[in-house]
């Protein structure tokens, strides 16, 4: 038994070294490198923009404010308006439609401009078109919204001068940056995950846009084996501040039954890996038929 | 009934092919096994040569059958496309990109180094007469002019199977006479070259071979002479200039496979209709012989593609 089971690994082993590893990074490669400028540089994503940077107008105003002598607010409250704003703009609202502009597009906007066909024409396996079309879109994500929560977190505790500093050098601020940033990438990883797959199966972004809105926002109702089929549940406990529950906001900030760092960090991953694997069926699937678009 | 076919490593195979859309038939029952050299597929819009095309190059799968390009499958994209090009009818390119970053991001797509890559885009955009226009925006080309970058792009890597949808569309004469030209040369070399075209007797030119296609069957196929030998329904239509016309004229009415024989309008020639080209070319030879006939020139009038199809299909499609 324990040897069937070594020559089995052995076997895996050889037959992992025998892919072409180095062709198909350098084909990711070259996806990813095709796909940042389309997904940077297309007009249609302007909104995108707009989401992500949003709340930089937001705080830097709040910074004018701060610096020329109109406001005061503490450190602590405006630690807790930067982990609010994370929370409720970033993660439940920006990061799932910026993801949904994004990832949905990575294909359908391919098959609507009716350019797939080049990428079907090539030596890719449509694994790795997949994967590299993934990568694109969660590198152009998470620089945005990494980009964006930067500059708001910047912004916050910049006005408050040698003691803000001192917070973001010396205190917790490095961290909880450090947190808010690995959680806008999770959540990228997991969300992009389903909105490509969903883009695959579906023509009508909106339509998986309402159905999985619908399950991360009540999904927390839901039992506790259920909820771990949600990005947000992993990625609530993630975040460095808790915001205080109150009421029907408490919907949205409790954990009912929270699991270990690990496996939070690992839940969205893994989820991602799932959704990914049967994106990849689909894909392998996939027919050029630009009529029906 | 249906033969099978062997999955021949240099040849591109259908085996009993059939393509749905849903209830619309696309092709229905294909057998086919192509040669090196040049290929036409000839029908009507609608006959299925488009579909065909996408299913050899996996672009679609078929309902049913089997397809082998020099016995790989297309569901083997990796293997495939590093053999073969296609050139499709999609007038459309991903956005914002110039005629060089088109071919050089496809040819790194193929695993390509920058420097192969760039030698090989330039090769290519020479071949198509594009490189002074190869920095312009693809999107700023003329119609031509992307139907020849998109050439480029198919024939970069240099492949054994081309595969072009409609190549000549929107070319002028003389790129077409070039681009005809280019497709020789490559069928000469030994390349699988399939070409589908409206403008047959162009495509008759350079074409080794021919598939006819009507409403979704292969009506014909082979060598376009062999396919005219078949119809034997419309009598060959053949012309001959010779030294005695009037005699050959009289001699050939006298024969019962000779349905018509007429003086040409400058008289030096006899244009005949036989439904056995065989036994006239026999009789021919036995007046030259016997008779000291001297011939000037012996040329069948409807052994070309053009003919070909209008006896096949075009008595139901007029035009196509």
């Amino acid at each position: 038994m324990k040897a069937l089971s070594q020559f089995r690994i052995t076997q895996f082993r050889k037959s992992m070294s025998e892919q072409p590893w180095e062709l198909w990074t350098r084909q990711i490669g070259t996806i990813i490198r095709m796909d940042l400028r389309k997904n940077f540089f297309s007009r249609r994503g302007v909104w995108i923009y707009l989401l992500a940077f949003a709340p930089v107008a937001l705080t830097g105003l709040h910074a004018a404010f701060m610096l020329t002598g109109h406001a005061h607010d503490s450190m602590e409250a405006d630690t807790a308006v930067l982990a609010g704003i994370f929370q409720f703009f970033y993660l439940r609202l920006a990061i799932f439609f910026g993801c949904l502009g994004i990832f949905t597009w990575l294909f359908r906007g391919e098959i609507i401009e009716r350019s797939l066909h080049y990428y079907f024409l090539a030596p890719v396996r449509r694994e790795v078109l997949l994967l590299g079309k993934f990568l694109g879109g969660l590198l152009t994500a998470s620089s945005l919204f990494a980009a964006g929560f930067f500059l708001t977190f910047f912004l916050i505790y910049w006005p408050h001068g040698p003691a803000g500093q001192f917070f973001v050098f010396h205190g917790p601020g490095l961290g909880q940056l450090g947190a808010y940033l690995g959680v806008t990438v999770l959540a990228c990883i997991g969300y992009g995950a389903v909105f490509l797959a969903l883009s695959l199966l579906l023509r009508n972004p909106i339509i998986p846009a309402v159905i999985v809105l619908g399950w991360e926002t009540f999904s927390p109702v839901l039992p506790s084996l259920v909820q771990r089929a949600s990005v947000t549940y992993y990625l609530k406990q993630l975040c460095p501040v808790p915001i205080p529950a109150d009421g029907f906001l408490a919907l949205f900030t409790v954990v009912s039954e929270p699991v270990s760092t690990v496996a939070a960090v690992l839940g969205p991953i893994v989820l991602a890996a799932v959704v990914l694997f049967f994106a990849t069926r689909i894909a392998r699937k996939l027919e050029i038929s630009y009529v029906a678009e | 009934m249906t033969t099978p076919i062997p999955n021949s490593g240099d040849r591109v195979t259908f085996e009993n092919v059939s393509k749905f859309y849903g209830d619309v038939l696309g092709v229905n029952r294909v057998n086919l096994s192509l040669p090196p050299g040049v290929t036409s597929l000839v029908g009507p819009n609608g006959s299925g040569k488009t579909t065909l095309m996408n299913l050899m190059t996996g672009l679609i799968r078929p309902t049913e059958g089997r397809i082998g390009i020099l016995g790989l499958s297309p569901d083997e994209p990796e293997e495939l496309f590093r053999r073969v090009g296609y050139c499709t009818q999609f007038d459309s390119f991903p956005k914002g990109v110039t005629g060089y970053s088109f071919v050089f991001n496809m040819l790194k797509l193929h695993g390509i180094d920058n420097r192969e890559a760039h030698r090989l885009t330039w090769e290519a955009l020479e071949r198509v007469g594009l490189t002074e226009a190869a920095e312009r925006k693809v999107a700023g080309y003329s119609k031509g002019m992307r139907q020849r970058i998109r050439l480029a792009q198919a024939i970069s890597h240099h492949p054994s199977v081309l595969v072009l949808d409609e190549p000549l569309n929107g070319l002028d004469p003389m790129a077409r006479a070039e681009s005809l030209e280019l497709f020789q040369g490559l069928g000469k070399q030994g390349l699988h070259v399939i070409v589908s075209s409206h403008i047959l007797h162009e495509v008759d030119k350079v074409s080794d071979q021919v598939v006819l296609m009507s409403s979704g069957y292969v009506v014909a196929e082979g060598q376009i002479h062999s396919v005219r030998t078949e119809v034997k329904e419309h009598p060959m239509q053949i012309l001959v200039r010779c030294s005695d016309p009037n005699l050959l004229a009289s001699r050939v009415f006298a024969q019962d496979h000779v349905v018509e024989a007429k003086l040409s309008d400058d008289g030096k020639g006899v244009l005949v209709r036989t439904r056995d080209a065989d036994r006239f070319y026999l009789l021919l030879n036995q007046l030259v012989v016997n008779d000291n006939l001297n011939l000037e020139t012996v040329a069948p009038t409807d052994d070309d593609v053009n003919s070909v199809y209008q006896y096949l299909i075009g008595s139901e499609n007029k035009t196509i």
